[in-house]
C-alpha cells in the first residue's frame, strides 16, 4: 500500500468566548485537504486542550482565541503540553492576535499566526510544510 | 521510541506511550504490529464494548454517560470513537470529545478518534488492536463508539464481547433497515431519545424482530434512554454487566471466547489475503489485463475473477519453487 497517514490536527478554542465559526472554517479546509481534524469545541481549558493533544497522538494544535486572552491562555497551554512531554507538536493560531503581539506568541512557539480574513490554503500549506510526520 | 519502550510504557500507565503504540497500530507499522504481538498476552482482562446505530440517534452522548457510570463504580474507561471520513479527500472530523468533555480531565479515562479510513488495515482489524491495546493497558472497560452505516462499521462493533446497538423513534422504517445484520450481532438494545413519541412502538418492532430472530442462549434485553437527560444508563451499565456475566459465567464461556477469537483470525487472515493477492494481481499486470478483457465483453467478470485468482496462485507456487 502506498497511502500515506493523515496528518492528525487538534483545533480547540481556550478561554470562555464561544464564537467558534472561524475554528470550524479551519477545521473543515484542513479535512478537505485530507488531514483528520479531532475538534474539540469551545471554552476548553489548556489541560484540556494538552490532554487531547496527547492522547490523540496530533502533530499539530491549532488554537483558535478571540477574547484577548492569548498572552495569558497560550504560555498554559504550552507548559500543560510540555508537562505531559509533548514537546514535538507543531503550534498554530488563528482569531484576533493584535500586531504588537504577533512576536511574542510566536516567541512561544505558536510559528503560525493567522489573523482574520486568511486565505486557508495559507493554513493548510503552512501545516503541510512544518507538521512532523505520523507514526515516525 | 522503539517496540520495546512502547510496550514496557503502556505496561507502566505511560500515557504518551499508550497513545503513540495507539498511533503505530494505527498505521500498521511494523512497530505496531510488534507492540500488539508482545502486548497480546496481558490482554483479556477488560470487558469490551461495543456501542452502533445509526448517524444522530444520540451514540456520543450515550457513551459519555456509559463512561461516567463506569467511572462511578470505579472502573477505568478506554474509549475509541470512529467517525466517517470524507470519500472524496480521505480527511475527517472527529468531534466526539466535544460531548465527552469533562471525560478529558479525568485521569481515569482515555479517549481515541479514529477515522474510518485513517488505516491502512480493515477497520475492524485496526480497532480490535487498538482495543487490545487498550486492555492491555490496564483498562477495565474499553468502549468503542462507531456508525452503523456499512458493513464495516457492523464489523467493527462485533469485534467487542458485548455490542449495543443504539436506536431512535423514528418510524418504522429506520428499525427495518435493521434487520440487515445488525440484529443479529447486538446483545443490548437501546431505543434513545425515548421522550420522543413512538418510543414504545419502536421497543415493540424491536421485541418483534428478535421474536423472528428464533431462540438463542443471550436474550437480548431491549431499553429505553435519554441520554441527554442520563436517563436508562444505569440499566444500560447493568445490561452490560449482566452480558458480561452471562460470558465469563455461563457454559458458553468458552464457546464466545472461541468465536470472538475464531472471527478474528478469519477477519485478520481475509484482509490479508484480500490486500496480497490483490497487489500481486496488479504487480502483475494481470489485474488491468482481465479488466480491459471484460471491459471489451471479451470475457465475463466471473471467469475473470477466476483467472486472476489462478494467476496469483501460480505466482505464489513459483515463489516458493
Amino acid at each position: 500500500m502506498t497511502d500515506e497517514q493523515a496528518i492528525r490536527v487538534l483545533i480547540a478554542k481556550p478561554g470562555l468566548d464561544g464564537h467558534d465559526r472561524g475554528a470550524k472554517v479551519v477545521a473543515r479546509a484542513l479535512r478537505d485537504a485530507g488531514m483528520e481534524v479531532i475538534y474539540t469545541g469551545i471554552r476548553q481549558t489548556p489541560e484540556m486542550i494538552a490532554e487531547a493533544a496527547l492522547q490523540e497522538d496530533v502533530q499539530v494544535v491549532g488554537l483558535s482565541i478571540l477574547s484577548g486572552a492569548h498572552l495569558e491562555l497560550f504560555p498554559r497551554v504550552v507548559s500543560a503540553l510540555d508537562e505531559r512531554g509533548v514537546d514535538d507538536v507543531l503550534l498554530f493560531c488563528g482569531g484576533i492576535i493584535p500586531e504588537a503581539d504577533i512576536a511574542t506568541v510566536q516567541e512561544m512557539g505558536f510559528t503560525g499566526v493567522f489573523g482574520p480574513g486568511t486565505n486557508t490554503e495559507a493554513i493548510i500549506e503552512f501545516v503541510r510544510d512544518h507538521a512532523a510526520s505520523p507514526a515516525a | 521510541m522503539d517496540a520495546a519502550e512502547l510496550i514496557a510504557g503502556v505496561g507502566n500507565g505511560d500515557r504518551r506511550a499508550l497513545a503513540r503504540a495507539i498511533t503505530h497500530v494505527e498505521a500498521d507499522t511494523e512497530t505496531g504490529r510488534a507492540v500488539l504481538a508482545g502486548l497480546y498476552p496481558r490482554t483479556g482482562q477488560a470487558r469490551t464494548v461495543g456501542v452502533t446505530g445509526s448517524a444522530g440517534v444520540g451514540k456520543s452522548t450515550l457513551v459519555g454517560g456509559l463512561a461516567r457510570a463506569q467511572r462511578e463504580r470505579g472502573r477505568s474507561v478506554g474509549i475509541v470513537a470512529v467517525d466517517p471520513s470524507s470519500p472524496f479527500s480521505h480527511g475527517a472530523i472527529l468531534g466526539d470529545r466535544i460531548r465527552m468533555q469533562d471525560l478529558t480531565s479525568d485521569s481515569g479515562v482515555f479517549m481515541r478518534s479514529m477515522a474510518s479510513r485513517g488505516n491502512l488495515g480493515g477497520l475492524a482489524e485496526t480497532a480490535s488492536g487498538v482495543v487490545d491495546v487498550m486492555d492491555a493497558a490496564g483498562y477495565d472497560v474499553v468502549i468503542v463508539e462507531t456508525v452503523g452505516a456499512g458493513q464495516d462499521e457492523v464489523e467493527v462493533a462485533t469485534a467487542t464481547q458485548t455490542t449495543v446497538l443504539v436506536t431512535m423513534p423514528a418510524g418504522g422504517d429506520e428499525v427495518q433497515s435493521l434487520k440487515a445484520g445488525l440484529m443479529e450481532v447486538a446483545q443490548v438494545m437501546v431505543v434513545n431519545k425515548a421522550d420522543l413519541a413512538g418510543a414504545d412502538t419502536a421497543a415493540t418492532q424491536l421485541r418483534a424482530l428478535l421474536a423472528i430472530a428464533g431462540e438463542r442462549p443471550w436474550k437480548p434485553p431491549i431499553l429505553k434512554a435519554v441520554a441527554r437527560a442520563g436517563e436508562g444508563v444505569e440499566e444500560l451499565v447493568e445490561a452490560i454487566d449482566d452480558h458480561q456475566a452471562h460470558l465469563r459465567g455461563s457454559e458458553h464461556a468458552e464457546e464466545a471466547r472461541r468465536d470472538l477469537a475464531r472471527a478474528q483470525v478469519i477477519s485478520l487472515a481475509r484482509a490479508a489475503l484480500h490486500r496480497e493477492a490483490l497487489d500481486a494481481a496488479r504487480r502483475a499486470g494481470l489485474l488491468e489485463e482481465l479488466v480491459e478483457e471484460v471491459a471489451a465483453r471479451r470475457r465475463d467478470p466471473r471467469s475473470a475473477a477466476a483467472a486472476l485468482l489462478r494467476g496469483v496462485k501460480d505466482g505464489w507456487a513459483r515463489e516458493r519453487d
